[in-house]
């Protein structure tokens, strides 16, 4: 990587022995880290090691127990947001901050220092010129709810150093994008390590951070579990350098962890390994070229045609925004169909609603899981049956029988190893693998035959990204036709036996997984956007 | 027990029950606390007021006791309850849905206007239950008509229903006055307003009281719209719309049929308050004539929470209030007024607690989260976030 030459560069940010307590959890333990500018530091470990805590004592979001934060050599104490900014701190969060009724030219100006007036024009220029420094296109006159999250995520990246950030921290920014949205990104951090900008980068997967990082310090528990210098990066092998981090991340349980195992073999070996027979079964779900419209800036689709099988899995990649929701919701029936058929077990569904589409065994994993797959204010049990509202043995006569209902729940919760605290728990309060084990409980019970995962790993840790693999191959196992819609291709060629590329809401192709499957989807992804 | 939150705390599986049972508690006492919490600190507050208007606070609201319960004000009290507790369930219906029908006084004075218009000639002709039921219909039927245009727009096109349900308020209101002035004048009288039903032709009384028996309807009607909230598949649906209307879609609930559903039985319950009133109180509309019944009882239901069983005790509260609080108004030489500025207080008071139970553990309350910003907004600060 760049800069092994130079010795040390200065140090940017200096984390010492940062102490961060919250009733029942120690999220940081004495954790000391040196950021400096002009280069990429990874902060690597699994969800709850204590990372997003790091970073909002960072962002001043949250303040530190114990323990002091030095920036440019100088100690300071960030008590807000405000301060971080003022410090030259600029952070993009997991999570969207964008305000989404307004247009990203406004939300950008919400940051900028405010006058009486809006200073639209200057606004305009000094977008027009970060979007040209980190090669990113961007309409100032969208508006950010009707972009994709990748495309907000961009915005927010320039929101970030709007002010002139000297140290940018990026929570997980690559959980949304596609492979080239990586490569994009990978070059955004390289022009701005060239200006000399520190970037603290956070992630749980560990080949980003070997492609993107400079330095890599490990978290788990809380505790740094170990840190590798720049030169340790750039003078090791790849395969030591995962060997020593794997070790580092999960030590003793390594061996348990079925995808560490995964994380250390090529991705070739894996494409060698799978070439999964075409399957032969009855078709259950069809698409005949069908189109269905967008929402907003969100394309809609335009005569997509797929067949499923019993028995089967088929992936659909694409970069985020290209019509995934729109195709997802059109087979759930979310979404009227404008021309085309969807059909079921050979019988059009088009005018069946989303529960009719259900009793036929259509099920719909939703990639919203906060914003639409749960209701946060119900409990775990209820937001189980969320589907079955109404419908006997759990209601007679239009009366619930909550007896029955937690019965069947704790049974779900069991199976699916949801942690939850109790079956009456607010869904809201359960942690984001755990919600996924609820939605997954909550479809795949009651024997469903047809299955549109969308997004259905995005964001979870290791350990439940394997668990719920699993749990779809088994589903396939068992004779349902599945749809796997994601943006990360790894998984695609994991799981799936063909893969469709989704591009500007067309279907650019559909490879057979093999040997050859990852070029040729990333092929059809590039060659249409090159048409385009 | 009665003040249990929501729909989802009610119930638990045998093993986590014993585990659950005092957080179900703490959470109970706690919605208790924040519900009367407002109500006291306006009476103090409005106490000190009036220390400061040169009155004694401790005279005033015994006074107030002393009309609105004691020596019969309670049967007042009580009859004045009856209107206000069908509203408050209309409201509730729709509230719960995340649905804002504000167009409770067109739909209610529609089916006044019907009922004292039509009412005298029915009674005198038709058996009374006959002509009772009837009535009832016809009135429920005038507030779910002026619901369903509201109703179909939200549904159909995702019209903002605050705005139809007002402008269809208007509407009624407009066309209540007109019925009143025209068609049901009362041709005796030089003054507009409708015929007046006769004594002997309204609800019976309860034996010995002057309470009718509009108030048992409006007291059974709390325990059915409670068990159909909390029960049913109804309810569940409703509350999930509310909470969420894209989960709502998602989980494949039938969105439009749940608004109109829930838009319909909302003004059917405002027009049977309506003909409750009319044909239990009044006896005859006026024209322009407005008890303002709905303005009064939303902060009341907020405090209860959308609770229906909740919400008896402080309709009971106002309906004390209301009545003793005319006559401790006259005899303290203050304006009626100042019972506004009480039930203002309690707004007041609702909003600053509501926001300091926020800080203290999200979600514990049932308002819809639009109007839990609203309350909010005025008083955010920023709290650190995980």
């Amino acid at each position: 990587m760049a800069g092994t030459q130079s010795p040390e560069r200065a140090p940017a940010i200096e984390l010492t022995d940062i102490t961060k307590r919250f009733p029942g959890v120690l999220a940081n333990d004495r954790v000391s880290l040196t950021v400096r500018h002009g280069e990429v530091h990874c902060l690597l470990g699994e969800n709850g090691a204590g990372k997003s805590t790091l970073i909002s004592i960072l962002s001043g979001m949250l303040r530190p127990d114990s323990g002091s934060i030095r920036v440019d050599g100088a100690e300071v104490s960030i008590r807000s947001p405000r301060d971080a900014l003022r410090l030259g701190i600029g952070t993009v969060y997991q999570h969207s901050t964008l305000i989404p009724a307004l247009t990203v030219l406004e939300n950008l100006m919400l940051g900028a220092r405010s006058r009486l007036k809006l200073d639209r024009d200057g606004a305009r220029e000094r977008l027009a010129e970060m979007a040209a420094m980190l090669g990113i296109d961007v309409d100032p006159e969208a508006r950010t709810g009707d972009l994709a999250l990748g495309r907000q995520q961009q915005v927010e990246i320039i929101s970030a150093l709007w002010r002139g950030s000297r140290v940018l921290v990026l929570d997980e920014p690559t959980s949304m994008l596609t492979p080239q949205g990586v490569e994009e990104l990978q070059k955004v951090l390289r022009r701005l390590k060239e200006r000399g900008t520190a970037v603290v980068f956070i992630t749980h997967k560990l080949h980003e951070a070997l492609a993107v990082g400079d330095r890599v310090s490990i978290l788990r528990r809380g505790r740094l579990a170990g840190a590798l210098s720049s030169e340790q990066v750039a003078s090791s092998s790849a395969e030591d350098l995962r060997a020593t981090i794997v070790r580092l991340m999960f030590e003793e349980e390594t061996a348990e962890v079925a995808g560490a195992a995964e994380l250390t073999t090529d991705l070739t070996a894996v494409e060698e390994e799978r070439s999964v027979p075409a399957a032969e079964g009855d078709v259950f779900l069809e698409l005949k070229s069908v189109s269905a419209r967008g929402a907003g800036t969100e394309p809609g689709i335009e005569e997509v045609s797929l067949r499923v099988r019993t028995g089967e899995i088929v992936g659909v990649a694409g970069m985020d925004g290209n019509g995934q929701r729109a195709l997802a919701e059109t087979i759930a029936g979310q979404r009227r169909v404008t021309s085309g058929t969807v059909e079921l077990f050979g019988v059009a569904v088009n005018r069946l609603s989303v529960s009719a589409r259900q009793k036929l065994g259509l099920r719909y994993l939703t990639d919203d899981r906060l914003g639409e797959g749960i209701v946060r204010n119900l409990g775990v049990s209820l937001n189980m049956f969320l589907k079955r509202i109404g419908e006997p043995p759990f209601w007679r006569w239009g009366r619930i029988d909550r007896r029955r209902i937690n019965a069947e729940a704790s049974g779900l919760v069991k199976a699916f190893d949801i942690r939850t605290p109790g079956l009456e728990a607010r869904a809201g309060t359960l942690s984001g693998g755990n919600v996924q084990k609820l939605l997954l409980a909550r479809e795949l019970s009651f024997d469903p035959k047809v299955v549109v995962f969308h997004k259905p790993t995005y964001g979870l840790d290791l350990k439940t990204t394997e668990h719920v693999r699993a749990v779809i191959r088994d589903l396939v196992g068992k004779g349902a036709a599945v749809v796997v819609i994601s943006t990360d291709l790894d998984e695609l060629i994991e799981l799936c036996g063909r893969i469709a590329v989704l591009s500007r809401g067309r279907l650019a192709g559909i490879v057979d997984n093999g040997p050859h499957a990852v070029s040729q989807v990333g092929s059809l992804m590039i060659g249409t956007m090159e048409a385009a | 027990m009665a003040l249990e939150t929501e729909a989802t705390a009610g119930t638990s599986l045998e093993a986590g029950a014993r585990a659950a049972e005092p957080a179900r508690l703490a959470r109970s006492w706690r919605a208790v606390v924040r519900s009367l919490a407002p109500v006291i600190l306006a009476l103090i507050a409005g106490g000190l007021l009036l220390l400061v208007l040169g009155q004694n606070p401790v005279r005033f609201y015994v006074a107030v006791w002393q009309g609105g319960v004691e020596s019969g004000g309670w049967q007042n009290s009580a009859v004045l309850m009856a209107p206000l507790l069908l509203i408050a369930l209309g409201l509730i219906i729709v509230f719960r849905a995340g649905i804002w029908n504000l167009g409770y006084d067109g739909q209610y004075l529609l089916g006044a206007a019907l009922v004292a218009g039509f009412g005298p000639s029915i009674l005198q002709t038709w058996p009374a239950p006959l002509a009772y039921a009837v009535l009832f219909l016809v009135a429920g039927a005038a507030g779910t008509l002026w619901t369903l245009v509201p109703a179909v727009l939200k549904a159909w096109y995702e019209t903002n229903e605050i705005i139809t349900t007002l402008m269809m308020s208007f509407i009624g209101v407009g066309i209540a006055n007109i019925l009143v002035k025209g068609p049901f004048q009362d041709p005796t009288v030089n003054i507009p307003q409708t015929r007046t039903i006769p004594f002997s032709k309204l609800l019976p009384n309860l034996s010995g009281t002057r309470v009718h028996v509009g108030v048992l309807l409006a007291l059974g009607a709390v325990v059915v719209v409670h068990y159909l909230l909390t029960r049913t598949s109804f309810g569940l649906r409703l509350q999930v719309l509310g909470a969420n209307p894209r989960t709502a879609r998602h989980v494949g609930i039938s969105v439009r049929r749940v608004i109109v559903t829930s838009f319909v039985w909302s003004g059917f319950l405002i027009g049977v308050a309506a003909a409750v009133d009319v044909l239990g109180l009044w006896a005859y509309v006026r024209a322009n004539w407005n008890p303002g019944y709905g303005d009064t009882v939303i902060p009341f239901v907020f405090l209860a929470r959308l609770n229906p069983l909740a919400v008896v005790p402080f309709v009971a509260f106002y309906a004390v209030l209301s009545t003793g609080g005319d006559l401790a108004a006259q005899q303290a030489n203050l304006p009626t007024d100042f019972l506004l500025v009480l039930v203002a207080l309690i707004l007041l008071f609702m909003t600053v607690i509501e926001y300091l139970g926020r800080r203290r553990d999200l979600g514990q309350s049932y308002l819809t989260p639009g109007l839990k910003e609203a309350l909010r907004r005025p008083l955010v600060r920023r709290r650190p976030a995980r």
